[in-house]
């Protein structure tokens, strides 16, 4: 095989590297370079610094180290039995581009990831080699995000802990049969024990208090994170948004991040043909933010089917079931009724239980505390505002689900 | 009234100290007209009092206020220092509350606030540095950036930050900042500098082209947050609308790859296996060995009743392949395939057409005998469709084996195995038909059928028939030898 250019190993594993969704750069530890001795800075919120046509953000380098990989995940495009070309950088290499588009402001910093080559460890300690380079050779400052392979060891686990803001490992499927089907060399039980120990690893790195009066922890000072793929198997929102819930309880995710199946080339004879619509990954992300910050339950979510409603959002397709627990008073309704509101974000509710301590709200201050009131109309009562007939109408869900669509004829 | 001109340089710490003077004087907001730039050299030129001053406030904002009220100010909106300048008396009076979205100017200027916020947030997003000539020992480098508000000196810090150990300087319609050896200078911008092309750019095409994935389309998503006003300084822009054409068509392209390339995991197994018999044949030759792993298949349930299981039997070199049903009585039995009535019918065709049984690889779809059991006899059944699915596995095998110029099928069931349908038999027999990896295929009656026929003359016409296919078969595996 002749050599590869870097520009065309850089194609082959950045096209390979598309298909996980996390491009997150917030959080983490406060660096910069002002020292003059290093480069870049993190910390705070993530900077986007481009935009693909598919808008999803490109924040990161997101690129494989290696697209070989010894494991035959079914939906995966590097997968053994995958005909896609194959090519491997060296450590030089990612170190390059990395600190080359991040001295051009292209990038936050590094996401890398990798098949497996030879053995899970192996391939784990090139990984951490790159981050080793990266920090201790070229002062770099900016974000580094690994994904750890399934089985590594808990010394190369430690070790990319020490380098990376943000460690992952994708548990792929929303079931175990799912999984076991799909990526039989994976095993669930391994992918969770290795969050855990990640957790336990942060847990015990918390010393010292910063200024806030947290206690940081030094150890992946960003979290970990993990993904799901949604639409490969036939798993209904309530499943996934349930384990999305134990996983955020048991190992203090910062991040569930669901992406829609998307037929990928070459593909397995065990995948549907068909990919999942991206508006069920739109609601799913949707739920998962009511989940965590919105105080719902996942049992609240998802009506009888279990399935979310393609055409309404979460929270107002609650809302449109629960009448009865509307409408909401905004000046007196505690901060639980509050955020039930469709249209009322949390930042909203804030400002709200603000205002009310300065006086009586009124319907036209709502808007100016950034509230959505189109949707939020039918379920408040505010100074100068009553809903009066419209929560009983019939035709309440009409307003905010699309109008129908004549079906084709042909 | 009063004039004040505010430098471009430095102008919100200008306002600052003009507002706090002014406040002092006891100046009113409706008697201060604010501009910002030219003749702003000589700051306090202008600044006479023309009305006689009211009493002197104090000021007194919250923190919160104060950061606020000086990101308003790089606003573009020309009111927008005399807004601040109102506001800022209003609220140390308490005439009205900070953070007040009900009064007008708190509003606006919150508004005007996000607005800057946004704007710098996008600049730290948007700014391409390209390398340039260095003086010192430190990288050099360069940018051009347009926003929409003047307010690089609010943002430009952040650079100072991420970029403490190399050169920059980012210059925009307005103002230009330079970093040089670790101190941050502005001026004002006097001609646009564009620095020239960078050699990595067109690496960060390559992974912008790359990292776009074709099949989930979403322009307005892009646009929301990447406006097209910011393309025009962006390298990787320009490759945005040929993506977006592109994507359709990549997508097709896919869909319409799938069928052809399908090397699934069965096939993959399959060759596995094949190529492990090849590897270590044991002492009786592959096609022993092959038989000895069919021994104890449990892939369907029909192990469980029958006697044994009936592997195939031949030449590894076999040029012509002739699948069969299944065992029968005596072929479960005996552990050897075609020995019963069917298979003396099958032997004579087979000697008329000139087949040396010998020679041909001769064997079964299905590897176990199925069949209901009546008092002291077992009658024969059809295996279902799952049952020939699962022994498909063997058959494929042997196939893979031998690699047999020529199939000929026997029946409904062989077909089925072969083809995936067992339709049409009449139809179909007689002909040559490809199979997916290109071996010919011809379709005869099973000699048991021959057995059942009642009529005499449907008998002998369906026996000439078979042997009539067995010559077809014969020739046709001969040719090109």
């Amino acid at each position: 095989m002749a050599k590869r250019t870097l520009s065309e190993k850089l194609a082959i594993l950045s096209d390979a590297a598309k298909y996980d969704a996390s491009c997150a750069s917030s959080g983490g530890e406060r660096r910069d370079s002002r020292d003059g001795k290093g480069l870049g800075s993190s910390g705070g919120s993530g900077i986007c610094h481009a935009y693909a046509p598919d808008g999803r953000c490109i924040s990161l380098l997101k690129i494989l180290m290696t697209n070989f990989c010894i494991y035959d995940c079914a939906y995966c495009i590097n997968r053994a039995s995958s005909r896609v070309e194959r090519a491997r950088f060296s450590v030089e290499e990612v170190v390059h581009l990395t600190v080359e588009f991040y001295r051009r402001n292209y990038i936050e910093g590094l996401f890398l990831s990798s098949g497996i080559i030879r053995s899970p460890d192996d391939t784990m300690a090139d990984m951490v080699r790159i981050a080793r380079k990266l920090r201790q050779e070229e002062g770099f400052r900016g974000y580094i995000h690994l994904k750890t392979i399934p089985d590594a060891s808990q010394e190369l686990i430690d070790e990319a802990g020490k380098y990376a803001d943000r460690l992952s490992i994708n548990i792929e499927m929303p079931t175990e049969t799912s999984l076991k089907e799909l990526a039989p060399e994976k095993n669930a039980v391994g992918i969770r024990k290795s969050m855990a120990d990640v957790r336990l690893r942060r847990e015990e790195s918390r010393t010292g208090k910063s200024w806030r009066g947290k206690r940081p922890a030094r150890f992946a000072p960003a979290g970990q994170s993990t993904q799901v793929i949604v639409g490969a198997d036939t798993a209904n929102d309530r499943t996934i948004l349930t384990q999305s819930s134990d996983l955020y309880a048991s190992y203090g995710l910062s991040r569930v991040y669901y992406s829609a199946f998307s037929p990928i080339p070459d593909p397995a004879r065990a995948l549907p043909l068909k990919p999942a619509p991206l508006k069920r990954e739109h609601r799913l992300y949707q739920a998962d933010w009511l989940l965590r910050f919105y105080d719902f339950g996942v049992e609240e979510i998802g009506g009888t089917s279990g399935m979310l409603d393609l055409d309404v959002d979460p929270k107002t397709a609650w809302a449109l079931e629960h009448r009865e627990f509307f409408p909401v008073d905004v000046n007196r309704a505690p901060r639980e009724a509050l955020l039930r509101v469709p249209g009322f974000g949390t930042k909203t509710v804030g400002r709200l239980l603000a205002a009310r301590r300065r006086g009586l709200v009124r319907y036209e201050h709502l808007k100016a505390m950034g509230a959505v009131m189109k949707n939020a109309q039918p379920f408040i009562v505010a100074g100068g505002w009553s809903p009066r007939g419209m929560l009983e109408t019939e035709h309440l869900r009409a307003r905010f689900a699309p109008p129908p669509e004549q079906m084709a004829l042909f | 009234m009063r004039e004040v001109v505010l430098p471009r340089v430095g102008t919100v710490a200008a306002w600052r100290r003009e507002a706090r003077a002014l406040a002092q004087d006891g100046v009113p907001a409706e008697a201060v007209l604010w501009s910002r730039g030219e003749g702003a050299q000589d700051l306090f030129a202008g600044a006479r009092p023309v009305a006689a001053p009211r009493e002197a406030r104090r000021l007194s904002l919250p923190k919160a206020a104060i950061q606020t009220i000086e990101t308003a100010l790089c606003h573009s909106d020309p009111e927008r220092f005399a807004r601040a300048y109102r506001l800022i008396l209003r609220l140390s009076a308490r005439e009205v509350m900070w953070g007040d979205r009900a009064d007008r100017d708190v509003r606006t200027l919150l508004e005007q606030a996000k607005a800057v916020g946004r704007d710098i947030h996008k600049m730290h997003a948007f700014v391409r540095f390209r390398e340039v000539e260095g003086e010192g020992e430190r990288r050099a480098f360069a940018a051009w950036f347009e926003h929409d508000h003047p307010c690089l000196e609010r943002g430009a810090p952040f650079f100072a930050k991420r970029f403490g150990d190399m050169d920059w300087v980012i210059a925009t319609p307005d103002l230009t900042a330079r970093f040089t050896d670790g101190t941050l200078r502005f001026e004002e911008t006097k001609a646009p500098e564009r620095p020239p092309e960078d050699a990595t750019e067109e690496l960060w095409r390559t992974y912008y082209a790359s990292i776009f994935n074709p099949a989930r389309v979403m322009v307005k998503a892009m646009c929301a947050e990447m406006p097209r006003k910011y393309w025009k300084n962006l390298p990787e822009a320009e490759l945005i609308p040929s993506l977006i054409d592109g994507a359709e068509a990549r997508v097709r392209a896919m869909a319409e790859a799938q069928p052809a390339m399908v090397p699934d995991r069965r096939a993959l197994a399959l060759r596995d296996h094949a190529a492990r018999v090849l590897a270590k044949p044991g002492a009786d030759g592959p096609v022993a060995a092959l038989a000895a792993d069919l021994q104890g298949c449990t892939r369907c349930d029909l192990c469980r009743h029958a006697t044994q299981v009936v592997p195939g039997e031949g030449p590894k070199e076999a040029a012509l392949m002739i699948v069969g049903e299944q065992p029968g009585d005596h072929e479960d039995l005996k552990g050897r395939p075609f020995v019963g009535p069917a298979g003396q019918v099958f032997d004579r065709a087979a000697a008329l057409a000139g087949v040396e049984r010998s020679a041909a690889f001769v064997t079964n779809a299905v590897k176990h005998f199925k069949f209901l059991a009546r008092g002291r006899r077992r009658i024969h059944q059809r295996p279902d469709a799952g049952e020939v699915e699962a022994c498909r596995w063997w058959l494929d095998l042997e196939r893979e084996l031998v690699k047999p110029r020529v199939i000929l099928a026997m029946g409904a069931t062989a077909a089925e195995a072969l083809t995936g349908s067992g339709k049409h038999i009449a139809r179909r027999r007689g002909r040559a038909e490809l199979l997916e990896d290109g071996t010919e295929m011809l379709l005869t009656w099973h000699p048991s059928y021959i057995l059942r026929l009642q009529d005499k003359a449907a008998q002998a016409r369906a026996e000439a028939e078979l042997v009539s296919d067995l010559a077809l078969a014969r020739s046709l595996s001969e040719a090109g030898r």
